[in-house]
């Protein structure tokens, strides 16, 4: 409590897509290393309260290892990462505090197998609120009501729920304590195009209502076109341009033409 | 960040509910308490207002206890209302109240009946296990009739494989712990016959009791924890990844290509480790026997002689094969039985290692049965 007091941004209150200038994820000169390979290199970036930031770049490009760099499970050379104002290098406690405040879609949705769904969600909530059952289980039903499962599914298995269903609770469980940044690494993927298109709407519902930030990468266009305020592309450990899907479609590098003025891309944008 | 309150404060003929300061997750365990409270109100006033004009902060746990609050003071008979919201914090509070009450979870009956319920269950388990043993032995011979008849569709290469992985790659501890065992044997039988002079007749006892019962069941157990566990978790692993549907719907046998092979393997590996095993407890005993008892190679090798025939070394061989039949059929059932959790890989390979080596065992009875009564 008395970190977030230091840092006034989070007594704002977060409303509809305000991309105020205030940035929530600050990243700098970040260098990411596999052995001599150099994933990242002396990369910035910075997302701002509220944005809905799209992510892309080739496969292999590095987009999922920003994204684990950032949240901590994969080990940086050199850079700071900033997150609600805090240096995640700093103390563990510190670190601590930032996690309880964003939740994260894996892409194959990383539920836990040997819980069912209402498990999954309360995993979280029980490990760090002390509430009474009735309110853990209100509030797993208030979650799957606004991923738009119904109250049924609560009882299942992960092994015993589609595609779009994981997602879905995955992305319930990254709500269950009302985080103020989701990252999501690839949440169309695997899904029609409906399920996509829904999700896509879930999303852009949950940042108005409860005032995301939300971090998405993906490959999808219409994600890309009709969920994001922002988009960056990713490109040799380096972004190589950022802005509004007019900027990218208006932007003359190469591989963006390539990207977003290809024959799938034609078929979206138009 | 202020924590939350809830205030009461009459107006007319109406009661207002003011909330103020931050209702958010954070402060979850004070809300709960708040709005337990609150809810408990009754009164001669018909009209509440739930004003939250003050909330700093709102998330759905904050907007979820405020609908809770409405549902229950409507419930109790009042005209409850929320007031004072802002455009941003209203679709949140709509949101939330598409919520429909939770669904109670299934009563479970009390500790008794589920103590019961539990050995119902496990006592109905033995049988279905029974019925999946013998189902898979028979799909097992049924597969090695149809490779007979085709033999181009053996895969030796698979055989070959996992031959490494269940004989070759297990000879060094297999021989380790035989060894160890048979300087035991030796060691504590010297021990105690000395006491009456018979130190020589530990030579028969090892021998005997090497080859007919504990160089095979000895390794049994090894292979039953060592090989059996690793095939049903890599027929766990692979059937909750879908591998085993995807062969299947190539027009693969999944008992052909996975199964038989592994079985084969370790049919071939099971005499060939109880043959190096017992070799190595009869190394390991003469050494004990020659070091601590003073009985020295020569004589050690001619009393062997004497002590044991052919028909030791024969009963102790023939179980090995069948035992390997029981360690395989069984890792493979529970291979096969794994479902889709993490947990549920866990508890098939735990049983199987249990099942094999308990059916290891009633096997070896029955062979001590059949050969005392044809007189070997």
């Amino acid at each position: 409590m008395t970190s977030t007091t230091a840092t006034p941004i989070t007594e704002t209150p977060t409303g509809a897509a305000s991309t105020s200038a205030d940035a929530i994820i600050s990243v700098r000169d970040l260098t990411v290393a596999f052995g001599s390979r150099r994933v990242l290199d002396g990369l910035n970036l910075d997302v701002a309260r509220g944005e809905i930031l799209g992510f892309v770049g080739a496969s292999g490009a590095g987009k999922s290892v920003l994204m684990r760099t950032i949240i901590g499970l994969v080990p940086k050379v050199s850079g700071t990462i900033e997150v609600f104002g805090t240096d995640l290098d700093g103390g563990d406690k510190e670190r601590r505090d930032v996690e309880r405040r964003w939740g994260i879609l894996f892409q194959h949705g990383a539920l836990f197998s040997s819980l069912n769904v209402r498990q999954n969600i309360q995993f979280p909530v029980r490990e760090y609120l002390k509430v009474s059952e009735r309110l853990l289980d209100e509030i797993t039903m208030a979650k799957l009501t606004m991923v738009g499962l119904k109250p049924e599914v609560a009882d299942r298995y992960p092994s015993e729920l589609s595609g779009g269903m994981i997602k879905r609770v995955a992305l319930a469980r990254a709500l269950a304590l009302d985080p103020e940044i989701v990252f999501l690494d690839e949440p169309t993927s695997g899904l029609d195009p409906i399920g996509a298109g829904d999700f896509d709407e879930l999303v852009r519902t949950l940042q108005r209502t409860l005032g995301l930030t939300v971090f998405m990468v993906t490959h999808d266009l219409d994600s890309l076109h009709t969920a994001c305020d922002r988009i960056a592309v990713l490109g040799n450990g380096k972004i190589i341009a950022q802005g509004t899907m007019a900027d990218m479609l208006a932007s003359q590098h190469p591989w963006l033409r390539e990207y977003f003025h290809g024959k799938r891309a034609r078929a979206v944008i138009g | 960040m202020s924590g939350p309150t809830l205030e009461q404060i009459a107006k007319g003929d109406g009661l207002a509910l003011c909330a103020a300061g931050s209702w958010t997750a954070r402060f979850a365990p004070a809300l709960e308490k708040l709005v337990g409270e609150a809810e408990k109100l009754t009164g001669s006033r018909p009209n509440i207002f739930i004003d939250v004009s003050q909330v700093s902060k709102l998330d759905t746990f904050g907007a979820w206890l405020i609908e809770r609050l409405r549902r229950a003071l409507t419930n109790g008979g009042h005209e409850a209302q929320i007031a004072g919201l802002s455009a941003n914090y209203a679709t949140l509070v709509d949101e939330v109240r598409r919520v429909k009450p939770a669904v109670p979870l299934p009563a479970s009956g009390s500790a008794l009946t589920a103590v019961l319920d539990g050995i119902g269950r496990n006592i109905y388990g033995i049988g279905e296990t029974l019925v999946a043993l013998v189902d898979m032995i028979g799909a097992v011979i049924a597969a090695w009739f149809r490779v007979w008849r085709h033999p181009s569709k053996f895969r030796l290469t698979s055989v070959v494989h996992h031959l490494e992985q269940v004989c070759w790659n297990a000879v060094p501890i297999v021989v380790l712990i035989t060894f160890l065992i048979g300087c035991i044997v030796a060691q504590q039988g010297l021990f105690h016959f000395r006491r009456f002079g018979a130190d020589v007749f530990v030579v028969d006892m090892l021998g005997v009791l090497v080859l007919r019962e504990l160089g095979v069941l000895l390794v049994a157990i090894m292979v039953a924890g060592r090989s059996g566990s690793a095939y049903t978790a890599e027929l766990g692993s692979m059937k909750m990844r879908e591998e085993i549907d995807a062969l299947r719907t190539m027009g693969f046998d999944a008992i052909e290509v996975l199964i038989l092979p592994r079985m084969v393997a370790l049919v071939l590996a099971l005499p060939i480790l109880a043959f190096l095993g017992a070799m190595a407890a009869l190394y390991g005993g003469g050494l004990v026997a020659w070091l601590y008892g003073g009985v020295d190679p020569s004589s050690f090798l001619s009393r062997l002689r004497e002590a044991i025939s052919i028909n030791h070394f024969i009963v102790g061989m023939v179980k090995a094969p069948v035992m390997a039949m029981v360690i395989g059929i069984v890792a493979c059932v529970e291979g096969l039985a794994v479902q889709g959790s993490a947990e549920s890989l866990g508890q098939h390979t735990t049983s199987s290692v249990v099942k094999g080596i308990f059916f290891v065992i009633v096997m070896d009875g029955v062979f001590a049965i059949f050969f005392a009564s044809i007189g070997i």
